[in-house]
């Protein structure tokens, strides 16, 4: 009895430091964004006078307007992004699966080789070879193309990777072997056999692949330069230029404005974000 | 491991397997391989200005390489990268390591673990440029939310972007904050994955918290946290969006310039210089490489490989047999 309490006491004074420590990293988390929806709502006067504020003031549609005139416009990039996204999304993870299956399912005398491949490439990010890509593109004239930022996903090695160790133990060969012997073709098998099979794997891929393409700004940033086809972030970098100076609340109107989706999306899949990121070290 | 179904009834599906991989392969060698090495070869070449495609081979081949490598600004850059990198990554890797060693110990239980971790993860998922300029209003001057709070103080407004290692650190701690969370739902999914019979018995044997993490935990992460590393690294050489706007491109005086920063403005400001941003993207580009070779050795399936090897060995073992039969 004493025992226990000995314990009990003696855990106590760590885990009130566990609990400070982690209520103040989740407000640092918050915070930032919190500010930035307070002052989206503020007058510039007001945030010169006082720029930390947490309680929102009523100058939203002032802070609009003053945007409304301006280079940022959120529903073009946001048009433009969620095009790009969801294209790249779509292509990474249907021709991903579809690559894992050809090394899961199928024995070939290249298999191994190029498994070997992709593992050797996957950690090699598009960003150092941007020159070649671009003049590549320009060649092509494929600059404010946005099948240039879409294609390139059809080839996404670490997707594939993880399609594949997803699919291993997951995909029954021998359920494959019996749609077989009913008479149904390959690619019919993998369209209505295995892709409901990959579903969890799919989705996970989907987040990440979307999440990462609408936060991405030195591709398109170099291929897009005709102001009707910036995304988001683009949008965004342009916030930065003079001409925004001394708009300070609308400039975190057109922050707010970037973030929120997001943050709406965030909230919503959190849960499956989170197993996804765990996931991706339990099955390395 | 997996036999794979090879025939039935004596019809081959190896085909489909070449099949399937032809939309992954035409796209790799289409979008990837080719302008990796077109890269390469602009590197050697004096395609500069910025509607130009044609070009020439440079008389000394490596001029554009040497000149990068002599390039003060470039050494500045990667210097920076390095020093943005490591402040950022040493805090980085020692709250994840804290919040593991919390959050997987087993005789607590912690309220509200699933909320922590999402707020932990969160900043990771928002666009960088937005959080580059979200923080650079926030350290705004003279009209900025921490300069209220040192006003508040009674203290004098101070200017983050003209100091030199300010900058910095807020480069350094912007990158600390968006993936801290994401290094330790690593970590903690690491260690969840252990054997828990190994804390059993050290727990039996009479073994401190402590001494099962220092003696079981860390060794058994071992690879988990040269994956983190090196992953960590890979991508902080390629920072990109938070030192271009936190501080426009860079500044003060190139003082939070990165790689990328530089190889950016190389190529598309000023005088297009494509051939020296391509030079400077493959001096990356083989760092990058030499350093994925690393993370390629860790994860290779080990058993996997064996077991194809000892199907390979079995294999020439039956053909050498029957040729015997057959002589």
């Amino acid at each position: 009895m004493t025992t226990r309490m000995d314990i009990t006491a003696r855990r106590k004074p760590a885990n009130v430091v566990l609990y400070v420590v982690c209520i103040l990293l989740a407000i640092l988390s918050i915070l930032p964004f919190w500010i930035m929806f307070a002052n989206a709502t503020r007058s510039t006067y007001q945030v010169q006078q006082q720029a930390i504020s947490l309680i929102p003031s009523s100058y939203l549609l002032d802070n609009l307007k003053v945007l409304s005139g301006k280079t940022f416009d959120p529903i073009v990039g946001f048009i433009n992004s969620l095009i790009i996204s969801t294209g790249a999304t779509f292509c990474a993870v249907y021709f991903s699966t579809l690559t894992a299956y050809a090394l899961v399912a199928y024995s070939w005398r290249m298999r191994q080789p190029f498994f070997t491949v992709i593992m050797a490439v996957m950690m090699i990010p598009t960003q150092v070879t941007s020159i070649g890509f671009y003049q590549f593109m320009y060649r092509l004239h494929m600059t404010n193309n946005f099948l240039a930022l879409i294609l390139p996903s059809i080839a996404a090695p670490a997707t594939v990777f993880f399609m594949r160790q997803y699919m291993l133990p997951t995909l029954s060969l021998d359920m494959v072997a019996s749609a077989r012997i009913d008479g149904a073709g390959e690619f019919r098998i993998f369209n209505s056999f295995v892709i409901p099979v990959m579903k969890p794997a799919m989705a996970t891929q989907a987040i990440f692949t979307f999440v990462t393409s609408w936060n991405s700004l030195f591709m398109p940033m170099i291929l897009l330069t005709r102001k009707e086809n910036y995304t988001m972030p683009i949008m965004v970098s342009l916030l930065k230029g003079d001409i925004y100076k001394t708009e300070y609340g609308a400039v975190y109107l057109a922050l707010a404005m970037s973030v929120l989706p997001l943050l709406v999306v965030y909230f919503i899949l959190s849960k499956y974000i989170i197993a996804g990121v765990a996931l991706g070290s339990v099955k390395e | 491991m997996q036999p794979g179904v090879k025939r039935i009834k004596g019809v081959s599906y190896a085909k489909y397997g070449y099949l399937f991989s032809i939309p992954f392969v035409l796209v790799f060698l289409f979008f990837s391989l080719y302008p990796t090495l077109y890269t390469a070869v602009i590197g050697f070449t004096d395609l500069k200005g910025v509607t130009t495609t044609s070009f020439n081979f440079l008389k000394d081949p490596f001029a554009n390489f040497t000149g990068i490598l002599n390039n003060a600004t470039f050494q500045k850059s990667f210097v920076n990268t390095l020093v943005i990198w490591i402040i950022n990554f040493i805090p980085q890797l020692s709250l994840a390591m804290l919040l593991t060693y919390w959050f997987t110990g087993r005789a607590r239980n912690i309220r509200g673990e699933g909320v922590f971790k999402v707020m932990f993860y969160m900043p990771n998922i928002i666009t960088a440029a937005t959080v580059a300029i979200l923080f650079a209003s926030i350290f705004g001057y003279p009209v900025g939310p921490v300069n209220s709070i040192l006003k508040a103080f009674g203290l004098a407004s101070f200017d983050f972007s003209t100091s030199p290692w300010a900058s910095k650190l807020i480069v350094a701690f912007i990158q600390f904050w968006m993936w801290y969370g994401y290094t330790a739902i690593i970590l903690i999914s690491g260690v969840l994955g252990i054997n828990p019979e190994l804390f059993e018995s050290a727990e039996i044997d009479g073994a401190s918290r402590g001494q099962a993490f220092f003696r079981i935990t860390l060794p058994c992460l071992r690879t988990i946290l040269l994956f983190t590393l090196i992953t960590s690294l890979i991508g902080g050489l390629n920072m990109f969006e938070i030192p271009k706007l936190f501080n426009w491109n860079g500044g003060p005086a190139n003082e939070t310039m990165t790689t990328s920063v530089f190889v950016y403005a190389q190529a598309f400001s000023g005088t297009y210089l494509y051939n020296r941003a391509a030079a400077a993207s493959m001096i990356m580009f083989l760092i990058i490489v030499a350093l994925s070779a690393i993370v390629f050795y860790l994860m290779r399936d080990r058993y996997e490989a064996r077991a194809n090897r000892q199907a390979r060995q079995a294999k020439r073992a039956l053909r050498r047999a029957r040729k015997g039969a057959a002589a």
